[in-house]
């Protein structure tokens, strides 16, 4: 029965995967990232480990997908990028190349080592630590039955609290502030100054004869930075407006 | 025949590193930064799903607290990974990292 949902948790995860890498919408890519959270949540359950999954779903699936979602509702990139076109040539390639090469090599290392690579005990010492509980190494922190979903929350509430964790527990609490308040600066706004950057070559109505000429019979001298003095024209056509209307 | 196949840790850990792996690609191909993010998500999930195939195998409950501390870090860090999304795409409407080549601006 574990093996049947390996297999499917891991087909819904692997599918998940492959959909943030390829699609190229981003909000199909978010929802493809909450197939894959779920999947690995199914696979959290498989091992035992109940109140990880719960928070997976919880944090991962329904805070941090969600505020992927609004960042790209909120910038309104969800138009398609187009994914066929290559920004530096060649790098699709190399990519392939270098992900599959390192994946290849280390299967190869873990069929050759398939032993001594996961560190695991030998299946009798495995059976004994499970079944009589007996320590590998006092040092560790161990898990009594593991069945028990409250029992594996009680664990890991007491062991957080344990004199060996709670100091990093503090640290996290610490790093959460700092996040939350360097949120807060980053998406400030200066005061005037959010309008954004002019492109690399200014757009075709910028270049035309006729608003050159124009510029030169005011004697503006700036002409040649024409994205200048664009904005300010149509500011002052604006207040013209107004004032005609207030009139 | 499937119902009596016992799973291992080597089958999550297989599992892992497909996943690590499709991640790492995906940061390597995509130019969106949003899906970049994603890519690193997927990455940190992959090694949550190692830390707690090891834990259980071992026997030891440090594997599920080290995903506890992945999983704060993750959103700590995509907090503000976005937090500098939207600073820099509100100066440069363009979602692509290509553009984004200097700090200033």
């Amino acid at each position: 029965m574990e093996a049947v949902t390996f297999f499917i948790a891991a087909i819904v995860s692997l599918a998940g995967a492959c959909g943030v890498v390829l699609l190229k919408n981003p909000v199909h890519a978010a929802l493809s990232l909450v197939a894959t959270l779920f999947g690995v949540a199914i696979h959290f359950i498989n091992l035992e480990a109940y109140f990880l999954a719960a928070v997976q779903v919880i944090v991962y699936a329904g805070a941090i997908v969600i505020l992927f979602l609004f960042v790209i509702m909120l910038l309104g990139v969800d138009r398609a990028e187009s994914i066929k076109t290559d920004p530096i040539i060649g790098q699709r390639q190399i990519a392939t190349l270098a992900v599959g090469g390192i994946l290849v090599l280390g299967a190869l290392i873990g069929v050759a080592f398939s032993g001594d690579v996961t560190g695991v005990p030998s299946e009798n010492a495995q059976k004994s630590t499970y079944e009589g509980g007996t320590a590998i190494n006092s040092d560790h922190v161990h898990t009594n039955d593991g069945v028990n979903p409250d029992q594996n929350i009680k664990d890991i509430g007491r062991a957080l609290f344990s004199t060996r964790y709670v100091f990093a527990l503090e640290i996290t609490a610490l790093l959460l502030t700092i996040g939350v308040v360097g949120a807060v600066v980053l998406t400030r706004r200066p005061k005037g100054e959010f309008e954004p950057l002019p492109d690399e070559d200014p757009p075709s109505i910028y270049k035309d004869d006729s608003k050159n000429i124009n510029l030169e019979a005011i004697g503006s001298e700036h002409s040649d930075t024409a994205d200048d003095t664009k904005p300010n024209d149509s500011e002052t056509e604006v207040t013209d407006e107004t004032e005609v209307s207030s009139e | 025949m499937i119902f009596g196949l016992s799973i291992g840790p080597e089958y999550y850990l297989a599992l892992s590193a497909l996943l690590f792996t499709i991640g790492a690609g995906g940061l390597l191909i995509r130019r969106n930064p949003l899906v970049m993010f994603m890519c690193i998500e997927l990455m940190l999930n992959a090694a949550n799903l190692a830390f707690i195939s090891f834990g259980k195998e071992m026997g030891d409950l440090g594997g599920q607290l080290s995903v506890l501390f992945v999983l704060v870090v993750a959103a700590a860090e995509v907090v503000i990974g976005l937090a500098i999304v939207v600073a820099v795409m509100r100066r440069r409407p363009k979602a692509s990292v290509d553009e984004v080549s200097v700090l200033r601006g």
